[in-house]
């Protein structure tokens, strides 16, 4: 079956403006009568919870943290894209919009892509509005820096700290309206159902993480907000908490889920010390502007960095992308590093790592300027692992970092069933195959302020279905299976706890569905996966009660749920025989290694439909045009 | 290397709680903290007892939810990190190592490590945001902003919210939180207009809230993973101060 995007008719660049003006509203009386459930509270959570209530919807917000203000789009360093041209360097909407469609490998949605760079400068705006202290030039105009993948400089920044500042101005925003009662906040609160009803989503189910009581929530529509799944590889940059598990239940209640196999691993991570290891660091990619990345040509060599000779050095991103050298796209730069060490010349613990020297930047520069440019990260770097990466090379290895893929949506955010919407990281539509830096916190902010309001009017204006009473029999069912689930976990008692099955079940997709994929590695995982869950609800050990904080049990559904999900990635992988962005099939690359994609075949995007536990999903295609990009060959040599 | 932990256990927030004492044995100096505590945590899981809860999320230091008294010392005895970047090297072999919740009487502890900071949203809900409409915005560039400025209100805006500044605190006082929402929004031109009911409100919430009040021991500075400077303080007392004067001649 194909799906229907809705993509509004003429040309792309009229298509936002026209189905502004085509859009149903909702009366001003009218909108404080209807109630709309939002899941998660980063940028796009946030963002749309606090607009929706100034709107004047009824608005009920649901985060597992103690505070909405600790979400994770907290941690994102580097900046936020924006087509405002302030550098008179030939920025445009179009360029923005075309630099993303081939940073994504020509796997996003076109439509959805232009609205987003269209949306860009009007997110720069609101954030200034709200305070947000964003770098400046002496002149007291803003400032911009430039970042992978574009040749134009159109990324606004805050020091390192930009999805703190981007985040904290949402939440204020957010705050400001709890404060006046447009929204009821629900901190600590897991959701663990979505709720449908006549086809329609109606309301989830929540657990709260303090007492342990499992409540109903009913809305006339819910918006997930939720977030990426690089937590199935158990140890990502992504926070602990972070999990799929709002995103898979609506998908086992029928929501189609796009693209799982489009992951982006990241090249510049600080690597694993041991097997304690919690989570991994991410530095930012701008150290690439000046250090060079090499290992030594000798296998296993032991010696320390400054003792091997420059001619037993390998500068291997260098000797084989000679024009853009260490500065290749994240998935090429991690792709390599993967390849020298698995074929033996790694450095550091378990040979899993390469360095990154800075020993010519600082003879060039003098390490005053080093020091000015990259400081906070060679302090970072220091605190975690001991070592002065003025002195001696850092060692960096990829990590998972973002996921492209998601729930489906059309052009209106809304996935296949009507009243559900899923905006930021949790949906599909922009990054296609491999996302660009600074576009995250972009896209989080468009569809939250900008998008999401709209759409959703024309929903709720349009649709005709009453609000349904918790008592409704769908919302009872829902109740019962989460409340059995969760008694199932305590009573296991087996032997393994949950966290040495999420690190099993981690090693099992970095290892055959990471950074590079084949058909017999994908078909192992896939037999392997399952054999893992089964033990898991054989084994798995929860300590604890049900009626209190309980991390563990907290855990064991997240787990649970990835371990699910894992297979849904991994038969993704396998179907999609090519090469493109993030997903890379060794099976599908040239004599030099770099990656062939099969427009012909591939040029869609995969959404799958559950079946039931035991069965293969439904493969739904959505084909994938472009009306005025001409879709080429990325190469960067 | 091997540690004795001294760890604070509290069933919830009505039952008593009291240090407990474990062994945490082959301690990689690698580990961050937090590690160290899974570590120990596994190994009481697989014989059966509930482990140790504790607030962690991002574990890089910026999402401000590990809340951990390590030594005496909010986030521990290296300056200006939060528990999650601390790391096991900064101990010796065979340390005792006293491990409790941030202590305050607005912070009610909830279970062991895990205390309650739902005070400090409270305070942001009172009046820490700019009221700016989503769609009423002007162009970005059209009101320029001293360089000097924005990177003031940056090194406040930097503030993660953790609560360290209340737990080092002998009187609980919030006022480094609170100052530091102050002089971020209160710097920025867009601020402006907010100003004083800004500054009242947050301090009014601060003190309905049930935080002490500032006897300048500046232990709050010393604790802030962030480095929030102290002058941030002086800059709530100002605007403070000028806010209940511009009321008392023409309120609003």
């Amino acid at each position: 079956m194909s799906l229907n995007a809705k993509i509004p008719s003429g040309r792309l660049a009229e298509k936002w403006s026209n189905h502004i003006k085509d859009i149903k509203l909702v009366n001003p009386n009218n909108k404080r009568k209807y109630r709309i459930i939002v899941v998660g509270t980063g940028l796009a959570g946030a963002s749309a919870a606090a607009t929706l209530s100034e709107l004047g919807y009824q608005v009920e917000c649901f985060c597992y943290q103690d505070s909405p203000r600790r979400a994770h789009s907290i941690a994102a360093q580097g900046g936020i894209n924006a087509a405002k041209n302030y550098q008179n360097d030939g920025d445009s909407v179009y360029r923005l919009f075309y630099d993303t469609i081939k940073g994504g490998d020509f796997r996003s949605r076109e439509a959805n892509v232009y609205r987003l760079a269209e949306i860009s400068t009007n997110i720069i705006d609101h954030c200034v509005a709200q305070g947000i202290p964003f770098a400046r030039e002496y002149g007291g105009y803003l400032a911009n820096r430039s970042f992978g993948g574009a040749q134009v400089s159109r990324t606004f920044y805050a020091r390192g700290q930009t999805g703190q500042q981007l985040l904290l101005g949402a939440y204020s925003a957010l705050c400001k309206q709890i404060e006046g009662g447009g929204v009821t906040m629900r901190p600590r609160t897991e959701m663990l159902d979505l709720v449908v009803i006549d086809g329609h989503a109606k309301g989830i189910v929540v657990r709260d993480l303090v007492s342990g009581k499992i409540t109903s929530h009913v809305a006339d529509a819910v918006v997930l907000a939720t977030g990426g799944y690089s937590n199935v590889y158990d140890l990502s940059t992504n926070a602990r908490g972070c999990n799929v598990t709002a995103a898979y239940r609506a998908y086992k209640k029928g929501a189609y889920f796009a693209n799982p196999c489009f992951t982006q691993i990241h090249p510049t991570c600080i690597p694993i010390s041991g097997d304690y290891q919690s989570k991994l660091t991410l530095m930012s990619e701008s150290l690439r502007n000046d250090g060079r990345i090499w290992v030594p040509k000798k296998k296993g060599d032991d010696r320390p960095p400054n003792e091997i000779p420059e001619e037993e050095r390998d500068y291997y991103l260098e000797r084989k992308y000679p024009s853009y050298g260490n500065l290749a796209p994240r998935d090429i730069a991690s792709r390599s590093a993967k390849e020298v060490c698995d074929q033996g010349h790694g450095v550091g613990p378990g040979g899993f790592g390469v360095y990154l020297d800075f020993k010519d930047a600082i003879q060039r520069l003098g390490r005053q300027v080093i020091k000015e440019r990259y400081g906070n990260l060679f302090e970072m770097y220091r605190n975690i692992t001991g070592e002065n990466a003025y002195e001696v090379p850092m060692r960096i290895y990829p990590a998972t970092h973002y996921t492209m893929g998601g729930l489906w949506v059309d052009y209106n955010l809304m996935s296949n069933l009507p009243g559900l919407f899923v905006i930021g990281e949790a949906n599909f539509s922009d990054h296609g195959a491999n996302r660009l830096g600074a576009s995250a916190l972009m896209q989080g902010l468009a569809d939250g302020y900008f998008i999401l309001p709209y759409t959703i009017g024309d929903y709720l204006a349009t649709q005709r279905q009453p609000r349904p009473s918790s008592d409704h029999s769908a919302f009872k069912e829902a109740e019962k299976n989460v409340s059995e689930q969760t008694k199932c976990f305590l009573s296991i008692q087996g032997e393994r706890t949950v966290q040495s099955f999420h690190r099993e079940l981690g090693t099992i997709v970095w290892n055959l569905a990471g950074m590079a994929r084949n058909e017999a590695g994908l078909k192992e995982a896939l037999t392997k996966i399952p054999e893992l869950r089964n033990e898991f609800w054989r084994n798995v050990k929860v300590p604890g009660d049900d009626d209190t904080i309980n991390q563990q049990l907290e855990k064991a559904g997240r787990v649970a749920d990835f371990l699910e999900f894992a297979e849904l990635l991994c038969y993704d992988a396998l179907t999609r025989e090519e090469s493109c962005g993030g997903h890379f099939r060794e099976e599908h690359q040239d004599d030099n290694g770099e990656a062939i994609r099969d427009d012909a075949t591939f040029s869609h995007v995969s959404a799958w439909e559950f079946q039931g536990n035991d069965a293969k999903p439904t493969l739904h295609q959505e084909p994938l045009e472009y009306t005025e990009v001409k879709m080429a060959t990325r190469s960067y040599k | 290397m091997d540690l004795k932990l001294k760890v604070w256990r509290q069933k919830n927030p009505e039952s008593p709680g009291g240090l407990v004492d474990y062994d945490a044995t082959g301690v990689n100096p690698d580990m961050s903290f937090l590690e160290m505590l899974d570590v120990v945590n596994e190994g009481l899981i697989e014989k059966g007892e509930d482990p140790i809860a504790f607030d962690h999320d991002c574990r890089e230091g910026i999402c401000g939810s590990c809340s951990l008294t390590i030594n005496g010392i909010p986030h521990g005895p290296q300056k200006a990190i939060a528990t999650c970047q601390l790391h096991m090297r900064h101990f010796e072999n065979g340390q005792t190592v006293v491990i409790e919740p941030f202590r305050a009487r607005p912070f009610p502890v909830m279970k062991d490590l895990i205390v309650d900071r739902g005070r400090f949203d409270q305070i942001i809900e009172a009046g820490g945001y700019i009221s700016a409409r989503t769609g009423s915005a002007p162009e970005a560039n059209s009101i320029p902003i001293p360089k000097q400025t924005t990177d003031r209100a940056m090194d406040a805006a930097e503030c993660i919210g953790c609560g360290a500044c209340v737990a080092a605190c002998p009187n609980a006082s919030a006022m480094l939180f609170v100052g530091a929402k102050v002089t971020h929004l209160n710097s920025m031109p867009q601020g402006r207009p907010e100003r004083d009911r800004r500054v009242l409100k947050m301090v009014a919430s601060m003190e309905e809230a049930g935080f002490g009040n500032c006897t300048n021991t500046f232990e709050c500075v010393a604790a802030c993973p962030k480095e929030i400077k102290g002058e941030v303080m002086a800059q709530m007392y100002r605007d403070y101060v000028k806010a209940l004067f511009r009321q008392a001649i023409r309120p609003e």
